[in-house]
């Protein structure tokens, strides 16, 4: 797993040239995040994105994405070896979302890795399936905690798995 | 050996008619044995010759016992060995189960019970007094049903320390999370065909609430694993805000939701989980099943049936078969 912040122009045709060399090295692109609130006093807007990729390439990923001029702020290889699946129920679009899951990715040692929600009419509560990734045991239970922590304060229910 | 049944509900009558069906073979080890009183919540009967439990139970078929005698009567004053203490749960604090079990203990009568209430609320003062007054109280009834839980810990896992408890107790809830997921129909439709269906209560508060899966946790907790807990100790989340919807996407994934209760040295809590789907926990109907994770034995894992009148009179029959000197076992 690598995360990386990029900054980015803002003006077409920039992400393409991160998500190429992904694409090229047989990378899993997890998320792509624009946070276009932290825009830099350059005008650039930081981009932050998830992939999952052969540890070995890595290296040659960096240097492939910086070849084409692009900043890359940081990055780092998480070795996120532990994850775990949750059940969000609730009003999880209207609350939020992105702070939901920014609760977790902030921590800096788990991660929401993937996300699917299942909307059934507007107003009824909808359905998340989560998947958190975490550096170890201890730290995915704490992301956990965060999680819920977050989603009680939001009205959400935390299904946890066993 | 003399037996008063305190309570006559569907548990006491069962346990009666055990007791006349399986006679000859009782008798080997609970000797020559009779039912001395048998009591509901308005009256009861008295006979220290031994009651016919046959006309007990015709009387009961017909309305209420005759007023000879009351439970606390039976209690404080007769003269008796063993009372099987089996009127309904009250988990507030605990009564009239509390009182019964207290006054038997108090003279150094054993006790049996099915009752969850006196054991949630006071579960270490009961085994003091117990102990004090060199009586025993069983309570194997209390959790689970027919399905083996404190006696097999106590007995067939002695030495092992229980390092955490997690299954299926309610086997209401069971049936209908495993009904959810079988058909993707809201939770008030399948409620509504579990009460038809007799399975659930015409208010299943206590069942769906994680309410009656929490008291027997707490029991669990203090008897099997010695931690000092309380019914409000219990974190306790229950199964009807669950979603077809939530069904649909855990299946998706692999996943299934059952409520499950768990007990660690760090916490109790009842709420819904999501359970892989090939999980022996992922069972079906009204099943009950626990997962007991020890040091010594590694994972125990029982499943049986948690309710119903003749499973609960299995597991008071076991209790009282212990108490006999025929088997030593706790």
């Amino acid at each position: 797993m690598l995360t990386m912040v990029v900054e980015l122009e803002d003006k077409p045709g920039q992400l393409i040239k991160v998500l190429e060399p992904i694409s090229k090295l047989g990378g899993n692109i997890i998320s792509v995040t624009h946070r276009r609130d932290e825009i830099t006093p350059l005008g650039r807007i930081p981009v932050r994105i998830a992939v999952q990729i052969d540890e070995k390439k890595i290296d040659q990923l960096i240097r492939e994405i910086e070849s084409r001029g692009i900043c890359i702020r940081s990055y780092n290889r998480v070795k996120h070896t532990v994850t775990t699946s949750l059940l969000l129920i609730g009003h999880i679009i209207h609350t939020d979302l992105r702070s939901t899951v920014d609760a977790v990715d902030k921590t800096g040692f788990a991660e929401v890795v993937e996300m699917r929600i299942v909307m059934p009419e507007l107003n009824k509560p909808s359905t998340s399936f989560i998947k958190l990734s975490a550096v170890n045991e201890e730290k995915l239970r704490e992301s956990v905690r965060i999680l819920k922590e977050v989603c009680s304060a939001k009205g959400i229910k935390v299904i946890e798995p066993l | 050996m003399k037996i008063a049944i305190i309570g006559f509900g569907s548990v006491g009558r069962g346990v009666a008619e055990v007791l006349i069906e399986k006679r000859e073979n009782l008798k080997r080890y609970l000797g020559n044995y009779k039912v001395v009183a048998v009591t509901d919540s308005k009256g009861g009967v008295f006979d220290e010759k031994g009651l016919n439990l046959r006309e007990v139970l015709e009387m009961k078929r017909r309305g209420s016992l005759p007023k000879q005698t009351t439970s606390i009567e039976v209690v404080r004053e007769l003269d008796f060995d063993v009372c099987i203490e089996v009127t309904p749960t009250n988990v507030e604090d605990g009564e009239p189960g509390l009182t019964h079990i207290k006054e038997c203990l108090k003279r150094g009568i054993d006790v049996v019970t099915s009752n969850k209430g006196p054991l949630a609320v006071a579960f270490k003062e009961l085994m003091k007094l117990a102990e004090k007054n060199n009586a025993r109280l069983m309570f194997e009834a209390t959790v689970g049903g027919a399905m083996p839980v404190i006696k097999l810990a106590k007995v067939d896992l002695a030495g092992n320390e229980i390092v955490s408890v997690k299954g299926i107790l309610n086997g209401t809830c069971n049936y209908i999370l495993s009904r959810m997921e079988k058909e993707l129909l809201p939770y008030e439709m399948i409620l509504e065909e579990a009460k038809e269906l007799g399975i659930a209560e015409t208010d299943p508060t206590y069942d769906v609430d994680g309410i009656d899966a929490g008291a027997k946790l707490v029991i669990i907790a203090n008897a099997i694993m010695e931690i000092d807990a309380k019914f409000e100790d219990v974190e306790r989340v229950g199964i009807a805000d669950l979603t077809p919807e939530a069904f649909k996407v855990a299946l998706e994934n692999g996943y299934t939701i059952r409520l499950i209760a768990e007990a660690t040295r760090d916490y109790l809590r009842v709420s819904p989980r999501l359970i892989p789907l090939n999980h022996p926990l992922a069972i079906y109907g009204t099943l009950n099943a626990l997962e007991i994770e020890t040091d010594l034995a590694g994972e125990v894992f029982v499943i049986g049936r948690g309710a119903g009148s003749r499973e609960t009179a299995s597991a008071i029959i076991s209790d009282l078969i212990c108490l006999s000197k025929s088997l030593r076992c706790l």
